[in-house]
């Protein structure tokens, strides 16, 4: 399974397509495409939204389903949407906190 | 410390213009990120994992007071409250939005400082001996040189589009403290036997996937001739160095598949056609060039040793601060005092905008407005009175940044790593941190003694791991972090590359691994006065092999 993720052009915060086409700031609540045509789809538009100039590094990437939600598989990604591990105050996680 | 003359001045406002007016149409939507890309990381602007970041040049650096305020005010309005000191002496950003950058970089021009040629295929910030003009082993202050090679290679036309970045280092003693040997070129300033200034030229140095060490391709050049040499050697790369794969194309590799020998022999041919030239440097232009880094006025300050004494008998831990983090001067009465910015347990290089601030203020108060980063991710101040050594660490400890650490094990290099970087395989900053934890007890690390401990999250090796005396690896195997660990690696005057010591460790172990390594040294070593880097020498791998495998070995 994947989700479509980003960066947003003006301040660079990372972002995940969400249902309706719109990029939310939360890996939370990401379109998750579970088969081929899905994933296109969602290829497709950040093709599109990279040529509009509405984000940058657009990039499917790999993801478990699990109780908890979304899980990236790459620690990469966990990384992103989660924020720094040296910061629990910076990034995704601190707004989840507050 | 160097002043911007008017062109120095009008060129960085060009620049800001410039790169501002790319910035807007970039947001705007009138250019692409394929057309943008290549502009704003000429300017010091990447992508990273959670955010831009904006890389500050820092040449040789030196800082002064004010403008380490304007880092601490860009730090607090702009970003998220600090900065990140790097491994070549320059300071990131890691949160600032790309529609700020404008007024970033106005800011900084303000303070006579910007981010040009802070990434790119071109001539990188120059670095130096972070002790220069103060330390008391120095030949000459290596600064004027660097400061000669910035104004040269800022936007040089023929060099500006190189076939990959490329690194200068300058130190002006024999003890290098500039790790001249992994750099592209590295300048060892000297005198000859007339007493006349010249430069050792190292040459085709490096890290990254394929480390190896610069050669010597010249005892010694006479100061007059540092641009038309230097600009011989990038000639010869930029003309023959490899375009068709990034990971062939530093000078290091065009240096060891040519040979040493033809590859001199190339340089001596270029040099001979532009030797006497107009890049001569008049003698003129080196000593004003020298005034600007004229050292300051040190009044005599001789109640610094009685001073010293009576604050030792007060305090135990200014005693041990003074024993590890301060360093002999050439003036008797002053010191160079290092400010570690490795507190137990922090990320390597981190300094709030208050921390900036306060030693902003211990700077003019006591240390002739002149602060340094040293390579190794910490300020320094060059020029404190000795006299006044226990004010200068009475207010660090205030402010959180008086560990007693150089040079010992929690001293860590660390790159950002996977926390923020885009290209990392694997964390450095919580290695480093665990790794700190584990050694906190100063007692114990001081029984340890020198040991310099560097960590990367990728082969690109930011974090320096090749010349540590222990080195960390960061890459990623089946998804999950694994460590490698490298063992006898120097970036000193008798520099080394370390020895890939075995398998590699997943995150929950390589902690307990450096832990074995250093046990396995303090089981072996001579006596407290051999240090590890010295004791791995003598000893080899073996026993280091032994400790961290054996019990596999039988295992299986």
């Amino acid at each position: 399974m994947k989700v479509l993720t980003a960066n947003r052009l003006t301040d660079g915060e990372a972002v995940w397509l969400a249902p309706g086409s719109v990029w939310i700031e939360t890996l939370e609540g990401a379109e998750v495409a579970g088969d081929q045509p899905a994933e296109e789809r969602l290829e497709r538009f950040g093709s599109e939204s990279f040529a509009r100039n509405e984000v940058l590094d657009v990039n499917l990437i790999d993801v478990e389903v699990t109780s908890a939600g979304i899980r990236p598989v790459r620690m990469r990604e966990r990384i992103r949407a989660n924020g720094p591990t040296n910061h629990l105050d910076h990034g995704k996680q601190a707004v989840s906190a507050s | 410390m160097y002043r911007y003359d008017e062109f120095d001045h009008s060129f960085v406002k060009a620049r800001v213009d410039q790169f501002t007016d790319q910035v807007e149409r970039r947001l705007a939507g009138e250019i692409t990120e394929d057309q943008f890309r290549p502009l704003r990381l000429m300017n010091g602007v990447y992508l990273q994992l959670h955010a831009y970041m904006l890389r500050i040049a820092i040449p040789y650096g030196t800082l002064s007071p004010k403008q380490m305020r304007m880092l601490a005010h860009i730090a607090r309005t702009y970003d998220k409250g600090y900065g990140h000191f790097t491994t070549r002496q320059n300071l990131q950003f890691n949160w600032p939005a790309l529609s700020d950058i404008p007024a970033i970089l106005a800011d900084l021009a303000s303070v006579e400082m910007h981010a040009i040629q802070t990434s790119g295929n071109c001539i990188r910030n120059v670095t130096a001996d972070h002790f220069a003009g103060a330390a008391a082993d120095e030949v000459a202050d290596p600064r004027p040189a660097s400061e000669i090679l910035r104004q040269w290679s800022s936007v040089h036309p023929e060099f500006s589009y190189l076939p990959r970045k490329f690194k200068i280092a300058v130190t002006g003693a024999e003890r290098d403290r500039a790790a001249i040997q992994t750099h592209d070129i590295g300048l060892h300033l000297k005198k000859n036997d007339k007493g006349e200034l010249g430069f050792a030229v190292w040459v085709g140095g490096g890290q990254g996937r394929t480390p190896i060490l610069a050669k010597k391709i010249r005892d010694f050049l006479p100061e007059q001739h540092l641009l038309s040499y230097v600009t011989a050697i990038v000639r010869v790369y930029n003309l023959h160095g490899r375009r068709d794969n990034k990971y062939k194309a530093r000078i290091k590799i065009l240096v060891h598949e040519t040979g040493v020998d033809e590859f001199t022999r190339q340089v001596e041919a270029e040099w001979a056609a532009l030797k006497d030239g107009e890049l001569t440097l008049p003698e003129s232009d080196i000593r004003a060039i020298e005034t600007y880094f004229t050292p300051p006025a040190l009044t005599a300050r001789p109640e610094g040793d009685e001073a010293i004494k009576l604050a030792r008998l007060d305090s135990r831990s200014f005693g041990e601060w003074l024993d590890q983090n301060v360093t002999t001067h050439r003036d008797p009465d002053y010191a160079a005092v290092t400010i570690s910015l490795k507190g137990i347990g922090e990320t390597p290089g981190d300094a709030s905008a208050e921390q900036m601030e306060a030693v902003a203020d211990l700077a003019e108060t006591y240390g002739f407005n002149e602060i340094r980063v040293s390579h190794e991710q910490n300020l320094i101040l060059p020029h404190v009175a000795r006299a006044d050594l226990k004010a200068v660490h009475d207010r660090l400890t205030e402010i959180g940044l008086a560990t007693a650490n150089s040079n010992l094990i929690t001293d860590i290099i660390a790159c950002p790593g996977l926390d923020y970087c885009a290209l990392a395989n694997a964390r450095s900053i919580s290695v480093a941190q665990d790794i700190s934890n584990r050694f906190a007890s100063l007692e114990r690390q001081r029984d340890i003694g020198e040991l310099k401990l560097k960590i990367s999250g990728c082969i690109n090796a930011c974090g320096h791991h090749h010349v540590g005396h222990i080195g960390i690896l960061g890459v990623e195997k089946k998804g999950a972090e694994l460590y490698q660990v490298t063992l006898g690696g120097s970036g000193d005057e008798n520099a080394s590359i370390g020895e890939i010591i075995g398998r590699g460790f997943g995150p929950d172990e390589i902690g307990g691994a450096i832990e074995t390594i250093v046990d396995t040294y303090l089981a072996n070593r001579s006596g407290a006065s051999e240090k590890f880097l010295d004791a791995y020498r003598r000893l080899g791998p073996a026993p280091f092999k032994e400790a961290l495998y054996a019990g596999e070995a039988k295992a299986a």
